[in-house]
Parts: C-alpha cells; structure tokens; sequence
C-alpha cells in the first residue's frame, strides 16, 4: 500500500513537470503557431538565473519563482521585438531562427559560466508515505503546476487581455478593426510563454542538473505534450501531460528512465496516428 | 458636413491595379451604396478605406483628417467600424464575447451590449453560444452588433446579404433602419442585391472598372430594366 501512494504521487510529480515543461510552448506553438526550437533554452536561462541568484545571496523562493520568469520574459519580448515578429506565418524561416537563437544561447551560457553542471539546494526537506521517503520539493512542483494551469485558465476566461489574445490568435486582421493592435498581442504572448518557460527552468533547478546544454532534454517532450494536446492549450496540456506523465512515470519505475522516456515516444506516435488534431481536435473542443 | 472624403484613390493587389481613381465624399448620417459588377472594386474599395490595403495613389479623409496612411487599428480607433464580406465572426468565442471584443474601448461593456441588443433579440438567446455554431444571418446580425458596440461614426458594410436567406435579409434591414433612427450612423454599404441597398440607401454610386462612374437615386435600383440600362446588372 505504501508503495502504491508513494508511485500515486511520483505519477502526480512527473505529470506536474511535464505540465511546467509544456505550458509555455503552448502559448507559443499552441496560440501563436511559432516553432520556437530555442524553448529549451528559455528553461535553462530561467535554471541559470535562479542559480545565479541563489549564489548572490538572494532568497530561493524569489531566485526560483520570481526572477526567472521576469528575467525570461523580458528576454522574451526582446527577441519577439527584433527578430520573430519579422517571421509569423513563415513556419519553416521561423524554425532556423529559434534553432539559431537556440545555439547562440548555449553559446554565450558557455562561454559566461563555464560548460559544467552546477545545482541549486533543494530548498525543503521530505516526508514519509509509510515506509518510503518521498521529496517535499515534488509538492512545490505540483503546486507550481497547478497554479500555472489555473492562472492561465484566468488569464485566458477571465480577463479582457485574455479575451483579446484568443480573438487576435484566431483572427488578427479582424482585431485590428476592432481596435486591437495585433503586433503588441503577439509581442505581450510571446513574453508571456517565454516567462512560463522561464518559471519552468526556476522551477525545475533544484531538481536539474544545470548545464547550457540541459534544454535539449526538454524540448521534444515539451513539443510532444503540446501536439498530443491539441488546440485547446490548457486543458489539452493537463490531459497530454497527465496521459504521458502517467506512462513515462510507470514505466520508469518499472525499469529504467530511459525506457519510460521510449515509452512516452512510443505512446506520443501512436496517440498522433489515432488523434491527428491531438486530443482537443476530438474531444472538449470547446475547451481552453 | 462630408465625414468621409476619397480622392482619386488608388489601390490594388501586388502589381495588379483594382482601383483607378475613386473620388466619392460621403455625409455625415448618409447610407451611401456601391453598386457594381463582380471584380469592379467594390470590397477592394472598403478594404483600402479601412487600411487592409495600401493607397498606391490619392488620399482618404475622415471628419477632416488625412488617413490614407494609417493602419486599420488606428482607423478602428478613430470610429470607423468595419463589417467585412464573410463575417469574420471569432468562431471560437462565443456570441457574448465576440460583443465584448466590439466593446474593447467602451467605459461599461455590460451596458453597451444591453442597449445593443434591444436592436438585435434574435442574438439575446444565443449569447453563450460559439459563433462558429451560428448560422450565416445570425452571423451577420452578430457581426453588425459586434461593429455597433465600437460606437462607430462610420461602418464600412460589405455584401451583408451573401450568402443569407431572404427572411434573415428583411431583418437585417429592419435591422439597420432601426439602429439608424436610434444614432446618428453613416454607413458606406457594398451590396449586390438591388432591394436591400435601394432599401436603405440615400443614393447609390455606380463603380465600374474601379472608378465611380456615376450616382443614382435609390428607386432607380428598384427597377431592374433601369439598372440594366445602367450598368448591366439585372
């Protein structure tokens, strides 16, 4: 019985990562269509940022929770400014440019810490389920996942900003003669993605090894979870992600994380050939 | 007073001319209505004026002021609302919030929409329906209240009745006959079916090959032998 709460709650940990993981590039890929193959990256600048500030003395709530999604974000809406807006709507010119941007970034992360990997302290101890310990950093994940999901589903359901980012996402030109300005909508999401992707990294650090090449470990799941959710970003990332986050943690327990990270290919493909539209192109397609 | 004034305007797609000269000047309050063959400019005409298209050549003023250059966002905001060919309602938005997208610049949205809609009923029971679900004439009905809730002082129509059954047409000029006696609207009315934009217009202008060859009175549209005089399209 023990064993079966302690697996519950690793199944509940990895699907929260993967919801932390993908809920950036589902406003980016999801909302704005734009392959940003620099994602990962945007991660590992928000794992650099609270390690950097950790190491300055800075509290490791703020260093994980608040800098980095600021900090990515701004970086974010800088290269929204000077180099994707020239680019919407030209999917594959958009894919070298973030592949570019991707490689700059873990050029100059190299060349400014170092290419080893380097941790920030888990900030809380653990607990026991029965006879198993387990982290109670896994709940600061879980919570961090949910409050990224619920806070979204505001965003998006509750406010004018997000009334006008779904109107202008489907249909700028009619924004526009609705007195939108579709160039700062796009600017304002691709800063809000990049900050969620941001928050990811922060979040994830005392759980990653931090190196500048650590996003390459991210971006396929993170771009897997959002395809198999489908249109709908956010129920469709809290279903992708509980779905796969399921599988990949079963199975890694089962054997090892390298075959639970096959598996959670291997049920991607197959959900894709059955869901080409993903599970929100079927199902709660009235869903956000 | 002239609220809208085009000056030999020019425009087109790419490297092909569409527009070769509107010169037109509209009143303040007037339902002004373009009349014309398929290909002779008409939705090209609305799409420059509200900005979709760049002027190769000429000049738009509207209430006094040179716009010729301005973007469709800050045309919207200087209240030119705009109806375009198809609808173009936010199909995954629902009726409720495809209004309040109309309402962005509005002090109270709420109130806006409750006096909107005492002009459209027929939209009151599907507020929380997706506007993709609609039909074409409710549609059309959304898409002219989404346009009223801007407040507009002006609203480019473009071929409202495409597309729509003729019940829903009666409505729809019953429709705007009503919001007309209620705000003082002047509306610039692309349209291919004779009875409706004899029904509303004050006159009717005639374009050809993009130009605006000439103006006749709304009861000559009535007559189709006379429209076929005129410019052959009965």
């Amino acid at each position: 019985m023990d064993l079966v709460g302690l697996l519950a709650f690793n199944v509940v940990a990895g699907i929260a990562t993967l919801v932390l993981i993908t809920l950036g590039l589902g406003v980016i890929y999801g909302m704005m269509r734009v392959i940003n193959l620099a994602h990962g990256e945007f991660m590992m600048l928000g794992a650099y940022t609270a390690v950097t500030a950790v190491d300055a003395g800075i509290n490791i709530w703020v260093a994980m929770l608040v800098l980095p999604p600021v900090l990515v974000g701004l970086i974010g809406l800088l290269l929204e400014r000077t180099l994707i807006r020239f680019l919407y709507g030209r999917i594959i010119d958009t894919m070298l440019a973030t592949w570019g941007v991707s490689l700059g970034l873990i050029g100059l992360t190299t060349t400014i810490f170092g290419n080893m990997v380097r941790a920030v302290p888990v900030p809380v101890g653990g607990f026991a389920i029965g006879r198993y310990g387990a982290s109670l950093f896994s709940l600061v994940i879980i919570a961090a996942a949910i409050a990224g999901l619920v806070g979204m589903l505001a965003l998006l359901r509750l406010t004018k900003f997000g009334l006008i980012l779904r109107a202008t996402m489907q249909n700028p030109n009619m924004a526009a003669a609705l007195g939108v300005s579709p160039p700062t909508i796009y600017m304002a999401t691709f800063a809000l993605g990049s900050a969620l992707a941001g928050l990811a990294g922060g979040v994830l650090a005392p759980v990653s090894g931090i190196s500048p090449s650590m996003g390459a470990a991210y971006i396929s799941r993170a771009f897997i979870t959002v395809l198999g959710g489908g249109p709908a970003i956010i129920t469709g990332t809290g279903l992708a992600s509980s779905l796969f986050g399921t599988i990949n943690s079963l199975v890694s327990f089962e054997t090892t994380p390298v075959i639970g990270d096959v598996a959670l290919l291997a049920a991607a493909i197959l959900m894709i050939r059955l869901l080409p539209q993903g599970i929100t192109g079927r199902f709660l397609r009235r869903s956000l | 007073m002239t609220i809208l004034a085009v000056s030999r305007l020019r425009s087109g797609y790419g490297r092909i001319p569409i527009l070769a000269g509107v010169t037109l000047g509209v009143g303040e309050g007037e339902i002004v209505g373009i009349l014309g063959h398929n290909g002779m400019g008409k939705t090209t005409l609305l799409r420059t004026l509200m900005g979709y298209l760049p002027a190769t050549d000429g000049s738009v003023q509207f209430d006094g002021r040179d716009i010729t250059r301005l973007s469709p966002t800050a045309r919207a905001r200087l209240g030119i609302g705009y109806v375009p060919q198809g609808r173009e309602i936010f199909a995954t938005l629902s009726v409720a919030e495809n209004l309040r997208m109309g309402c962005l610049r509005q002090p109270d949205a709420d109130q806006t929409i409750a006096a909107i809609l005492q002009d459209f009923p027929r939209l009151t029971r599907l507020l929380d329906r997706m506007g993709g679900a609609l039909s074409g004439g409710e549609q059309q009905l959304l898409a002219l209240a989404r346009c009223l809730c801007g407040a507009p002082r002006l609203i480019l129509l473009d071929e409202p009745t495409e597309g729509i059954q003729p019940s829903i047409i009666e409505e729809i000029i019953e429709t705007l006959l009503a919001v007309r006696r209620r705000r003082p609207v002047t509306i610039v009315l692309v349209e291919q079916n004779l009875n409706f934009i004899a029904a509303l217009s004050n006159r009717i202008l005639i374009l050809q090959k993009g130009e605006v060859t000439r103006e006749i009175p709304p009861e000559v549209a009535r007559d189709r032998t006379m429209i076929d005089e005129f410019v052959g399209m009965a």
